[in-house]
Order: structure tokens, then sequence, then C-alpha cells
């Protein structure tokens, strides 16, 4: 019996897979275990195992096409064994099936063939489906069709691709950095470059520079600004944000931190950075609010409360960004919140994370001090009820004891989400991470 | 201008037609005494008489031989079938004789004969007499075929037809016969066999539909409209020969094309214009070529079996839509 392989959800929030790349042939023998391909999800490139054994018998999906979840994209079984039972079960049953229904469908009826060739992907990999007249008009206009992004379906270009795409003065293949809104984490220098560069400058004509109809570059939304779309406009739209700005004076941890990062120096620890200090000092100040360490779930009818404290920190990456979680972090010492938070974010860059290390975060922290950014206000990330601004520390004049002293301040905007957490729990909630940050030590209590 | 109905205007250029040539009669069952099954032939025994206006027995396969071996011998026949269904029983008279004497002769003999009567479905007349033959005439050598959708085009295409000097299937409809229409009454309104009509301009989709596909090709273009998209539809009126040049023509300029047409669809003219579209127009086409048919089974007698066999305005909407990628 030929066996579908199906494209798995590979995340929580995974709604459909990119197939990146094929690691195997038709035709090849493939026990459980085997890499068949590689798939981007909405959060990382990950390898698709087989779970049975067998003769690779079809690659349903080309490289570069997206499917749903569900979706047959290949067939495993003895070799030469018949699979079109396989293939029309997930093309939808029989085409063609006159008195399937009391609504008539003749188009359908008429183009059995057609209709076919829509629900069942091409399995020609790599080939560019275009229409014909899509094909003379770039070559006409010299514009190469691999090139450019087809909008009929699966993904031929059509003539509309190809006209927008002459008309932008030159196609673009490469996905271009976005307006970086990412935030990153402070665990190293290196975290502070952004983390994509442009691989190349588009070539603009100067018409196109002059026409506002025309766009001057156009790139497919990827995975991951599809999963960031959904996922923030989910939480801005259905949780009501409100925002707690407080000043923080960090003359004292940033003096405790020189004494830990000499110490650790010593023992050969990770460099703790001002990011992880506020990561602890949220985590223990967590266990004390339980509200702030929730979840609101209006399907489910309740507010669920967080016993251990998993601290998400946003970190920007090419065309986006990632939360991988510091699990139990009120729990963990410095150091080793510095080492997992460093690792991590390197692994989040690379597209390595693997889901269990980005889900299940109860509170996020998002920092974008080391860009010089005073103070901001962050979406919060469902299902979190808050999520916590770090700006970055500035020398400024202060009051201490009546006088006007020279102060580190650092500005944090709690963003909360009103239906679980009310102002005044925020701000203490908010209180009690200054204390921690301002007094380190009562963070080792 | 005169204002008649499909059948007034088929009998107007049958009279005008033997007023003016002698040689010209019309056979076939009921088309004399009775006045005609669908009153085309109604008054022409009494203008001709009985030795021009002959009633036949039920008999295709005489009548249409008879008439075949007349025009060999130097006159012009008009049979008429009561339906073209009727047809198969003398097909080897159209096929065989009719067809290929021409070519057999090495073009010392002509058939200069019209076979003409109603085609395809008629409504809940089940399954032996709702046959579209389009296509079953179409594929023979020989054979033209003219398939007129309006009083005026039937008029000036069968004076055309009659003077013809090769056999022609002139295909027309039980439900068109007392549809009226403004017909030219010139003396010489001769319609060129072979040359389609530009029924509506449109620059969205073309759309292809002959007999009385084409009026439901105008109301699809009229529900195109109100989403503002501009159809064109284009009417071959003769289906062999076919002009393909005028339908691509126009998909130079719409890029997409659905044909309307109530055969059942394998072999169906639908099928040859979408292969001649392809041939002719590949570097025009945005989309593929889509069809609207029949339903390939015979047709069903049940009202509403019927209604589902039969290519309905809503589907070639959605064809339309579907090839313009706005749904």
């Amino acid at each position: 019996m030929a066996i579908p392989v199906e494209m798995p959800k590979m995340s929580d929030t995974m709604e459909e897979g990119v197939l990146v790349s094929w690691l195997v042939e038709e035709g090849a023998t493939i026990a459980p275990g085997d890499i068949l391909a590689q798939v981007e999800t909405d959060k990382a490139t990950m390898d698709l195992e087989s779970y049975d054994d067998g003769v690779l018998l079809k690659k349903v999906v080309g490289e570069g096409d997206a499917v749903p979840i569900g979706s047959l994209i290949a067939i495993l079984g003895k070799a030469g064994e018949d699979i079109s039972d396989v293939l029309s079960r997930y093309s939808g049953g029989a085409a063609g099936d006159g008195q399937s229904g009391p609504t008539p469908k003749p188009a359908e009826q008429s183009t059995p063939q057609a209709e076919e060739l829509r629900v069942v992907p091409s399995t020609d990999d790599g080939r560019i489906k275009s229409s014909p007249l899509a094909r003379k008009l770039a070559k006409d206009h010299g514009l190469d069709l691999a090139s450019i992004r087809g909008s009929g379906p699966e993904g031929r270009i059509i003539k509309r691709d190809v006209v927008a795409a002459a008309g932008s003065g030159a196609a673009m293949p490469a996905p271009a950095p976005a307006a970086a809104p990412a935030t990153a984490p402070a665990t190293s220098p290196a975290v502070q470059t952004p983390a994509a560069a442009p691989a190349s400058v588009p070539q603009r004509l100067p018409a196109a520079a002059f026409g506002a109809d025309q766009p001057d570059e156009v790139v497919r939304i990827s995975q991951m600004r599809k999963a960031i779309s959904r996922r923030l406009s989910e939480s801005k739209f259905t949780s009501p944000h409100f925002y707690l700005t407080v000043d923080v004076d960090m003359t004292a941890a940033m003096a405790a931190r020189g004494e830990i990062n000499a110490l650790g120096e010593k023992l050969g620890r990770t460099k703790v950075s001002y990011n992880d200090l506020v990561t602890k000092a949220c985590a223990v100040a967590l266990q004390s609010h339980p509200a702030v360490n929730s979840s609101y779930d209006e399907n489910k009818g309740v507010i669920e409360y967080h016993r251990q404290a998993h601290v998400a920190v946003a970190v920007a990456i090419e065309d986006g960004l990632i939360t991988p979680v510091i699990r139990n972090a009120d729990a963990k010492g410095l150091d080793r919140i510095a080492a997992e938070t460093r690792n991590l974010a390197e692994r989040a860059r690379a597209k390595q994370l693997q889901p269990d290390e980005y889900e299940g975060s109860t509170f996020t922290t998002s920092n974008l001090g080391m860009f010089g950014i005073a103070e901001f206000t962050a979406i919060i990330n469902p299902p979190n009820a808050c999520i916590l601004a770090i700006g970055t520390i500035r020398k400024m004049p202060i009051v201490k004891n009546d006088k006007l002293a020279i102060g580190n301040v650092m500005t944090l905007t709690l963003s909360c989400d009103h239906r679980v957490v009310d102002g005044a729990t925020g701000a203490r909630f908010l209180d009690t991470v200054k204390s921690h940050l301002e007094q380190p030590a009562t963070m080792l209590l | 201008m005169a204002n008649l109905q499909y059948r007034e205007a088929i009998r107007a250029a049958m009279v005008e037609e033997m007023d003016r040539d002698d040689r010209i009669f019309l056979i076939g069952e009921e088309v004399a005494e009775y006045n005609g099954a669908y009153k085309v032939s109604e008054g022409m025994l009494d203008r001709f008489g009985a030795k021009r206006v002959i009633d036949t027995p039920i008999s295709e396969n005489g009548f249409s031989g008879l008439g075949i071996g007349a025009a060999l011998n130097g006159l012009r026949p008009i049979v008429e079938f009561m339906t073209f269904n009727f047809s198969f029983v003398a097909i080897d008279q159209l096929i065989n004789n009719a067809a290929k004497i021409r070519y057999m002769s090495g073009g010392q003999f002509g058939v200069p004969i019209v076979f003409r009567g109603p085609n395809g479905a008629a409504g809940q007349l089940a399954a032996t007499h709702n046959t579209s033959t389009e296509s079953i005439y179409a594929t023979i050598p020989g054979l033209k075929v003219l398939s007129p959708s309006n009083p005026d085009d039937a008029k000036g295409l069968l004076k055309s037809a009659i003077r013809d000097d090769d056999p022609i299937v002139f295909l027309e409809s039980e439900v068109m016969y007392g549809m009226k229409g403004e017909v030219s009454d010139a003396e010489e309104y001769l319609i060129p066999i072979g040359k389609a009509r530009v029924a509506r301009e449109g620059s969205d989709v073309t759309i292809v539909a002959h007999g009385k596909s084409y009026w439901l090709a105008l109301k699809t273009a009229e529900m195109l409209e109100k989403d503002g998209f501009e159809a064109e539809v284009i009417d071959p009126r003769t289906i062999r020969p076919f002009d393909i040049d005028t339908v691509v023509q126009s998909i130079s300029k719409t890029n997409r094309c659905v044909i309307i047409d109530e055969s059942n669809p394998f072999a169906s003219i639908s099928s040859e214009v979408a292969y001649q579209i392809q041939e002719r127009a590949f570097d025009s086409l945005d989309a593929p070529v889509l069809r609207i048919t029949a339903k390939d089974v015979p047709a069903p007698y049940a009202k509403n079996l019927m209604d589902f066999y039969m290519p309905q305005v809503k589907d070639a909407y959605d064809a339309c839509r579907k090839v313009m990628y706005v749904d």
C-alpha cells in the first residue's frame, strides 16, 4: 500500500509550510528517520523526517511551494506501485462526478484534467509555471521568469505579474531586509548589529522612482512575516493594551554587573548583560505577581495562571524576529541565563531553533537599548499577559537625597493586557522589577 | 428591415430563393400539407405547388438519397429533417454520398443540397431527441455546417447555403423558431459562409458561442458587466469552415477565452476551437481556455436533471471570472 507523506504541523502557530528543498530523489529507498526535505515554517527551517520505510515514489510538491498542513507532499511505497488512489484521495475526490451534489459545476465537469492539475501540485521540481502570454511578455521585457512571483493558481505567473515586474523596473528575486521593527537582547555586542544586511541594492530606474503607483520592488511575504502579522495583529486587536512606564536607576546594577563579570571572567563564565539582569528581575518578580504571569483564554473561558516563570526574549533575525524562551529563569543563575540567551539568539539567527525552544513563554521582554532607544511600547506576545519594553541606559541628572546627581537611568515600559492585568496590578509588578534592579541583591533572596 | 420570427426568416429565405430559381424544391416530413412540423414552411405548398414542396413518408434515408440524386442531376434540393436526431438514419447519405461525391468524382459532380432542421436540445425530449450534431457533421470533409443564432443570420446564411454548390448542414433550433428579431429584407441579403460575427465588443474575456448558446453568452456578458468586466462575444455562425481568425484577433486583445457549446463535451466543437486557439493564439493566452458544455451523458428526461445537464449562465459566468483570475 502506498503511504502518503503529509505536511506536518511543526509548530503551534504553523498553518502552512514551504518545501525549501528535497534531500532525496524519487526512487530512493527511505528508512524511518531519514530526512526527506527541508521545510520552512513560520518560525524556522526544519528537517522533514520520514516515519515509514519504502521507496520514494513521487514528490508531489515542488521546491518553493507553500502547502497547508495535512497536504500531500510525497508518496512512499513499493517500487512501481500504483499511487493513483493516494493522489485522488488528496485531490478532493473524483473530479467530474456529475452526481456528487445538487449544485452543478459544469465547468469542472467538462475539464476534469484541468481540475486535477489544480488540486495536485506539479511534480516537476523547480518548474516555473507561467501562462504563455506571461512568458512572451517576460521575453519582450527581457525579464527572467525565475525572478517573478506568480499570483495565479499554484503560483502560475500571469500577465499582471509580468506587468508589475516590468513596471517596477526590475524584478527582485532576493527578499530585502525589512525596516527592522524587531528587537534584540543585549547579550553581546554581536547582537547589536542588525542581523539582516541587504545582499544587493535594488537597481531602480529613474522612471520608477517617480511613479507612485508602481512599487520599486515586490517581495513575497515570507512565512515568518505572515506569522508576525497574524499573531501581533491578533494581539493588538483583541487584547486591550495599556502602558506603564517607570525609570530605573541602574547605578547599583552597573556596579553589580561589573563585579559579577569580573568574577565570571576568572571562572570562564559567559558575560552577563543588562538584559540578562532584567530577565532575572522579571522572572523573580513574576513569582509574586501571578496575574502578570497568566494567560487570558477567551475560547476556554478561563484565565490560566502559570507557576513557572518562562521569560521569552525577542531576538531580531533576518526578515523578522523570534522569541526564544529562558525557562524557569527565576531559578537560574545570571551566568546561566546569559549563556542560554546567547546560545538561543545565535541559533535563532541561524534559523535552527526547535519549537520547544520558542514556545511556551509566560512573559516576554523586548530590548531596543542597543539602538539608543530611550523608551518604546511593545505589542504583547500572545498568550502572555504582559511584555516589557527595555530602553537604553542614559546618563541623566537625577535628584538623589535632595541633591542633583548624575544617574544612570533605564526606562522600562510594561504593556499590559487589561483583560487580565489592571493598572494597579501592573504597577506593583513594575515596582518590584524596579526594586530588584536598583537593589540587585534582592534578586538573590 | 422586417421584424420576423426565426421560422419566418428561414421561410423568407426559402421563398425568395425558390422564386428566383425554379430548380430549388423542399422535401421532408410534413413540410407540405401540414405546413411544417414547426410551421417553417407554412404557405409554401400553396405558393409553389406539390411538385416543389413535397411530403415524404417517415423515411429519412430514402428522401435524403432522393435529394442527393436530384442534386446530382441538376436540381437544388432543400431537405428538411423534422429534427437532426432523425438524420442519423440517413447518415450514410450525408457522410458518404453528399459529402464525398465531388472528391470521388474528381470534381465532375457536385451535390448542391441543403439539409436543414432543428438541432440540439429542446427541453424535455429525452435522450434520443436532444443530440447536438454539429461536431458529427463538421468532422466530415466535404460538408459545410452552419448554425445561425438569430433570425437575421438565419435568413442571410440560408440564402447563401441554398446558392452554394456543395452540401450544407443547416442547423436550426426548436426553441428559437419563435424568437423574433430584425431581419434584412434586402433582395440580395447574403451572409458569407465562414464569417464570424463579433456580437459584443469587450476587452476582458472572449466568449465564443454558436446557436442558442450565443444567448447564454450575452447573458453572461451582462452579468460580467455588472462586475465591471467587458466580455467580447463572438458568434461563429458557421461551424465549418470555422472563422478562427476572428477568434484569435479577439484573444490577442483579451488574452482569455471561454467557449459555450451545448454539445456533449468529448470531441465537440468546443474541443476543436480550443485546439485551434492554442495553436494559433498560444502566446496571447494568460489562462487556459475553459468551456461550458452539456454533461457527458445522454440527455435526461426529468426537468431538474435536464436543467443540470445543460450549460447554465452561472457556469459561464464563473468560468469567465476564473480565467480573469478574479476569484
